[in-house]
Formats: C-alpha cells, sequence, structure tokens
C-alpha cells in the first residue's frame, strides 16, 4: 500500500505496466505540442506581446503624455480630454488613482504605439469587450503596438487591485472608422 | 529523548503511534479547522457582495474580507494542515518518535501567533492590500510582520519533519524505502523551504520599509519574487494532496499504487519543475523576454504538468486494480460504481481527483500559455482556476483525510454520520459551480478582486455583458452551497473532536469501513496482468477535454486585436 514501504525493495527495477508507459508518453507529447505552440504563435499568430519596456520615472511619463494630450485634443467628454494622435503615432496612456487618463480615439486599421505606465501604484489595463489584459507598474512603461481593427467604444476597466477607488477606475477608447 | 517517548498502537492499522507527534498533529489539524472556519466566513461575504442581486458588504468592508480570506484560507488553514500531514506522513507512518517536539511546539506557536497578528492587523481596516499586497502599496507593519512569524514556524515544522526521517532511518523503524505517501510529503516539504525561503528574501525588506528603515522597493522585483512563494506554496498543496489522494486510497481500499518507480518520478518531477511557475503570473508585465516567459511558465516542457498527468491515471488505475481484485470487474465501470460513496474519505478524495484534473489543471494551462494569458490575465477566470486547484482540489482532499483522522489520531468515533456523508457532495458541488462560473464570467471580461461590476460610481460609464451578471449571480447560489458544505464539515468534526464516543484502547471505530492493512490487495506491480480499462476511458476522457479546450482558447485569442 501506499502507506507502507514498497513491498519489493528494488522497486525501481520493476517493469512498468503498458497502459502507463503510453499514457506518459502520450502526456509527454502533449506537453511538446503545447510548448512549441507558444513558439508558432510568435511566428504565424497576431496576438503577441512586444516586450518593449523601459524604466521610467513618474514625471518623465506624466510630461510626454501631456504634450501629447496638448497636441492632438479634440474634444472635452466627462472633464477627459479625448485624444486623437495621428496614425502609426506614439500614444500614451497613464494609470493612476483611479483613472485612465486620457480617452483616446484612435483610427480602425491603422497601428499604433501604445506606451504604458502608472504614477502610483500598481493598476492592470483590461480593455473590454475585447478582453485584452496587460498588467501596469510605476516605474516601467510597456510599449505594445496595437491595432484595433472593429470600430466602436471601449471601456477600460482597471483589474489590479488598487485601493478603495479601484472600482471607480474606468476609461475610454474610441476606434472610428 | 528516545527512553521517554510514549507510544501506543493502532488497533486498525497496526501502526505504532509516538503520543507527542499524535497530539501536535491534533493541535495543527484543530487551528487549521478554526482558521478554515474563518476564512471560509470571510469567502462566503465576499461571494455575496460579488452577487450583483445582493451586493451585501459595503467596499471597505469588501476588500478587507478578501484580504482576511485570501490569507486565512490560502494560507494558515492549508499550511497548518500540512504541518499535520508531515508528522501523519513522517512519524505515524514510519512508526518512529518524533525529532525534537520541543521545536515542533514552538514551530506552532508562532505560526499562531503569527496568524493571529496578521488577522487584527488586518481586521483593524489599515491594511486592506490583498493576499499579494503588492509595493507601492504599503500595509501596516504587523502585516508582514504576522506572515513572516507564520513562516518561519512553519520551516521549523518541516525540519522537524526532516529530523523525524533521520530518526527512523537511524532507528531502523521501516525496511527498504519510505512509503509512498511520505515520499510524497518529502516533495510538499522540499518544496516548502523553497517556497518559505523566497517569502523571506521579498517579506523582510518589505516589512523594513513599511517600518521606514528602507527606502524603496521595486514593484517588478517584489512580484516577481512574492510569487516564487506565492505559486510555489501551491504547489506544497498540489504535493500534499496528491499524497493524501494515495493515502485515502490505500485506507479505504487497500490500494497499491499500480507502479512505485513512476509514481516516485512523478513527485520528482514537482521537485525539479514546478518552482518555475513564479512565471505564470508575469505573462503580461514589462520587462521579460518571450524566451523567459515560455520556458518557465510551461515548467520547462511541461514536466510538472508530466506529473500531475502521470497521477491522474496511476491514483484512479490503483483503485480501479484494487476493487477488480475484489471481484467487481463487470463492464468498464462496476469498480467505480460500486465504490465506498457513502465513505465521505472516498466520496471526498475521488471528487478531489476529478475537480483538480478537469477544472483546476487544465484551466491552469491554458491560462499558463504565454499568448493566451493576455485574454485571462486578472480577470475572474484567475480565481475561478485557483478554486478548482486549491478548494476543490486541497481542501476537499484534506477534509476528506479528515474522516480517517478523527477516528485514528483524534480516538473518537464519528458523529453525524449522515451529514457527513452528504458533506463532500454538497462542498463539492459548490466549489465546482464556484469555479466554473468564475472562470465564465472572466471570459466575459469581469475583473477580479472588484467591488461593483456595475461602475456605478465610476466617472465614465461601462456595461458587462448581461450574461457576466448572470455567471456572478450563479457563482454566489453555489458559494452558498459550498458555505454549507463547509458548514456541516465544521458541524460533523469539532462535534466528533470534542463529543464524539471516545474509542477505547483496542476499539476499532465502526465508521468510515477501512479494511483491515492485512486485506490490502495483492501486487499489481506486475506488469502483465494489470487491466484498468475503466481508468483508460475516463483518462481518454480527460485528454479529449484537455485538447479541445486548449485550441478553442487559442481560437479566441486569434479574435482580439492584433498585437505585436
Amino acid at each position: 500500500m501506499a502507506i507502507t514501504p514498497p513491498p519489493q525493495r528494488i522497486w525501481w527495477k520493476e517493469p512498468i505496466a503498458k497502459v502507463e508507459l503510453s499514457w506518459i508518453i502520450i502526456a509527454f507529447t502533449w506537453g511538446l505540442v503545447m510548448f512549441f505552440m507558444m513558439i508558432y504563435w510568435h511566428g504565424a499568430g497576431e496576438q503577441n506581446l512586444s516586450n518593449e519596456a523601459y524604466k521610467i520615472s513618474p514625471e518623465r511619463f506624466s510630461e510626454r503624455s501631456q504634450a501629447m494630450i496638448d497636441e492632438y485634443t479634440i474634444r472635452e467628454e466627462n472633464y477627459f480630454p479625448v485624444v486623437h494622435p495621428p496614425a502609426g503615432s506614439d500614444i500614451y496612456l497613464i494609470a493612476r488613482l483611479w483613472q485612465w487618463w486620457p480617452i483616446l480615439e484612435l483610427e480602425k486599421d491603422e497601428t499604433y504605439r501604445l506606451h504604458l505606465s502608472s504614477l502610483d501604484w500598481m493598476h492592470g489595463f483590461s480593455l473590454q469587450p475585447v478582453n485584452i489584459n496587460v498588467q501596469v507598474h510605476p516605474g516601467y512603461e510597456m510599449v505594445v503596438t496595437v491595432k484595433p481593427d472593429k470600430a466602436g467604444e471601449y471601456g477600460i476597466v482597471c483589474n489590479e487591485y488598487c485601493g478603495i477607488g479601484h472600482h471607480m477606475m474606468v476609461g475610454k477608447i474610441y476606434v472610428v472608422e | 529523548m528516545a527512553k521517554t517517548t510514549e507510544f501506543r498502537t493502532c488497533p486498525t492499522t497496526g501502526l505504532k503511534v509516538d503520543l507527542t507527534a499524535e497530539k501536535l498533529i491534533k493541535a495543527n489539524a484543530v487551528v487549521a479547522v478554526v482558521f478554515l472556519a474563518i476564512g471560509g466566513l470571510f469567502g462566503l461575504l465576499v461571494a455575496l457582495t460579488r452577487w450583483p442581486a445582493v451586493h451585501f458588504l459595503p467596499a471597505d468592508w469588501f476588500y478587507l474580507a478578501l484580504t482576511a480570506h485570501g490569507f486565512d484560507v490560502l494560507l494558515v488553514w492549508i499550511i497548518f494542515f500540512e504541518i499535520a500531514v508531515l508528522y501523519f506522513a513522517s512519524s505515524v507512518l514510519l512508526g518512529c518518535r518524533l525529532a525534537a517536539p520541543r521545536w515542533a511546539w514552538t514551530g506552532f506557536a508562532l505560526m499562531l501567533v503569527g496568524a493571529v497578528v496578521t488577522n487584527i492587523v488586518v481586521l483593524q481596516g489599515q491594511s486592506s492590500v490583498m493576499f499579494t499586497s503588492y509595493v507601492p502599496m504599503k500595509a501596516e507593519p504587523g502585516f508582514y510582520l504576522g506572515i513572516i512569524l507564520f513562516a518561519v514556524g512553519a520551516l521549523i515544522g518541516c525540519f522537524v519533519f526532516f529530523g523525524t526521517l533521520v530518526v527512523a532511518r537511524q532507528e531502523r523503524t521501516y525496511e527498504g524505502s519510505v512509503p509512498l505517501v511520505t515520499f510524497g510529503a518529502i516533495t510538499a516539504a522540499i518544496i516548502a523551504v523553497f517556497t518559505i525561503a523566497s517569502g523571506a528574501i521579498i517579506l523582510v525588506p518589505t516589512l523594513l520599509w513599511s517600518v521606514g528603515l528602507v527606502s524603496h522597493i521595486d514593484p517588478l522585483v517584489y512580484k516577481t519574487i512574492w510569487w516564487a512563494m506565492g505559486h510555489s506554496s501551491q504547489q506544497i498543496n498540489v504535493a500534499a494532496h496528491v499524497a493524501v489522494w494515495y493515502a485515502i486510497a490505500a485506507m479505504v481500499l487497500g490500494a497499491r499504487p499500480i507502479s512505485e518507480k513512476v509514481s516516485r518520478m512523478a513527485f520528482l518531477m514537482y521537485i525539479l519543475f514546478l518552482q518555475l511557475a513564479s512565471a505564470h503570473h508575469m505573462l503580461v508585465e514589462p520587462g521579460f523576454s518571450s524566451e523567459w516567459k515560455i520556458f518557465n511558465t510551461s515548467y520547462a516542457m511541461y514536466l510538472a504538468v508530466l506529473g500531475s498527468m502521470i497521477h491522474g491515471m496511476t491514483v484512479p488505475g490503483s483503485i480501479e486494480a484494487a476493487q477488480r481484485a475484489r471481484g467487481l470487474t463487470k463492464g468498464l465501470f462496476e469498480w467505480l460504481r460500486k465504490a465506498p460513496w457513502g465513505n465521505p474519505a472516498f466520496a471526498g478524495m475521488f471528487m478531489s481527483l476529478v475537480f483538480f484534473g478537469f477544472i483546476g489543471g487544465i484551466s491552469g494551462v491554458v491560462m499558463g500559455t504565454e499568448q493566451i494569458n493576455l485574454i485571462m490575465h486578472n480577470t475572474l477566470y484567475v480565481p475561478g482556476h485557483f478554486h478548482g486547484t486549491v478548494v476543490a482540489g486541497t481542501t476537499l482532499a484534506f477534509m476528506a483525510i479528515t474522516y480517517l483522522l478523527v477516528p485514528l489520531i483524534f480516538r473518537r468515533e464519528l458523529m453525524f454520520r449522515k451529514l457527513a456523508r452528504w458533506q463532500p457532495y454538497l462542498f463539492g458541488i459548490g466549489v465546482a459551480g464556484i469555479s466554473v462560473f468564475m472562470m465564465g464570467a472572466g471570459t466575459l471580461g469581469v475583473s477580479r478582486r472588484h467591488w461593483d461590476m456595475t461602475f456605478a460610481d465610476a466617472q465614465l460609464p461601462f456595461d458587462y455583458p448581461s450574461a457576466a451578471f448572470l455567471m456572478m449571480g450563479l457563482n454566489g447560489m453555489f458559494a452558498i452551497l459550498a458555505a454549507l458544505g463547509g458548514v456541516l464539515f465544521i458541524v460533523v468534526v469539532v462535534g466528533s473532536v470534542f463529543f464524539g464516543r471516545k474509542l477505547g484502547v483496542d476499539e476499532k471505530p465502526s465508521y468510515p469501513e477501512m479494511p483491515p492493512a492485512a486485506a490490502a490487495v495483492g501486487e499489481h506491480g506486475s506488469a502483465g496482468t494489470l487491466k484498468i480499462p475503466g481508468t483508460v476511458m475516463l483518462v481518454g476522457i480527460f485528454f479529449v477535454a484537455f485538447v479541445l479546450y486548449y485550441f478553442v482558447n487559442w481560437k479566441y485569442l486569434s479574435e482580439v486585436w492584433p498585437l505585436s
């Protein structure tokens, strides 16, 4: 039994039952399939993170974002600036207690370099309803190249707990034709 | 010391039991169950708050309750119970005295003090930082201090366990190799040492930071090392509850492992690879390369997953072989149909096995795939997954073996047997529901650790799809079911431990049924005669489900915005 020492002193020389051996081979092979699937997707798939990231101070990130906001704001909505940066440009999204700042307006099927960073605590960028989720750290700037492929209004929920106002932290991205 | 050790002989199993070890097992198990009750209550409050129609707690209390829930059940309940399992698997199964009982009591006291301190600090309300306490969010110093004390106590427990193994070897209390269950416990203890060391590396500086002696803790470094503790500690659970599966199969059905070699190799895979799992939490963070993510998140080509998949066949396989040897040979599943489903130890164990594999296991691998993590990270899918592993897997298995510990270690007859019969089903199905519906809500985008999914107070409006609200309602209902199962467990166990009829010195308990050790079903190490077609069928169903679910999620991923 499993609660007594093995009856066969030399248990490591016992043969393995065929059914067990077959399962080990199948399971191992499946593991390899799953392993190489991730590598394959880096070549063939369209959804991969770039892993481009930099250290950055909150002040510096704030300045860069403000420069974009100053240049490309087209209107205001609930006191949030709505920014329409040119297609293909570097765009900035600030995470802070408890806002995603500003509202971005992007063009469908255009590519943008989205810079994400937090000015205070950790936050979670959760784009809905597409359900893309990226962690946002203070002191680190992550650059994700995005290509919105459907027009519409998208919500940004914070999905990393960031204190008592966490559930009020909602942002917005517009994708226009 | 050895001369003064007192033993008794167990009338059911014939094992020699050191009375000091027995007391320590009792103390650790009782405290574990108390914290299960406290943490479970917090969990129910959390689930009722996340049920949109009920929305029970105000926001500050919700975040407080969620912090306490995570700490009390994920850490305190499970580790206290694991220390009891370690002492059982060493001192009792090897029939030797426990090494350094004074140290064992010291460890116990430290763990208890630490758990109480952290709970008090959390209840004071200034430390609602969640179990993970990601910096730069700051808790009161006592929050970290309590966890550190608890961890030091647990570390002492691990070393008492290792010491006991040495004692058993030196005093030759067993022949040949240690039993498989002890081997599994060794696996758990080795992973525990790694886990606790990682915890110390990051929590000690964090404590100093919270009192002002250290100026800055890097959030990315914190998160990476914290999860070397946080995720690895869940691998202690896996190793421990797999050992418990083997123990229950042996004690209730006299089952033998199909092959000692294969089962031990599978445990070894855990020791070698499970610690890489910190990466599961870093797949969408800045600053890691894809090579690092792929290698680590897959435990080096899924070798630890391979370990679990092997146990997933060998545990039911050993049960089937034992049942067939008893003559239950009709068709594919007579052995399973006529299994002792009325015995809560068996029912809990088998459900733990099935839910851990189908719900917790598959979802964990899928979510831990580098790119698929993008559509799941930090949604409710994550708690859905780990309630499948840690609650439906570990907690249910620990509850199941408690039904054997009460008569064998506490020496009391089990009370309320009808309730005990139903308890594993109520709890198991409740938790399975919680896991599945949280995973469903997560797939629809619902955030974890979030007080208000209607965003009533937000500056900008946003609505989750209505199906998500349905999921959270169902989650609440199944949480009530699981809570009822939890209450039944506490009633049966606490009732029996304090008020159950005391068993005489040589008296065997009448319930749950355990065959005498001699009735252990004979050899099935011999490769030629082994027949387990039912298990092959079950494993086949599991494999098909796994493959389908895996590729369905790649399909989902391919539909979101292109990213690079």
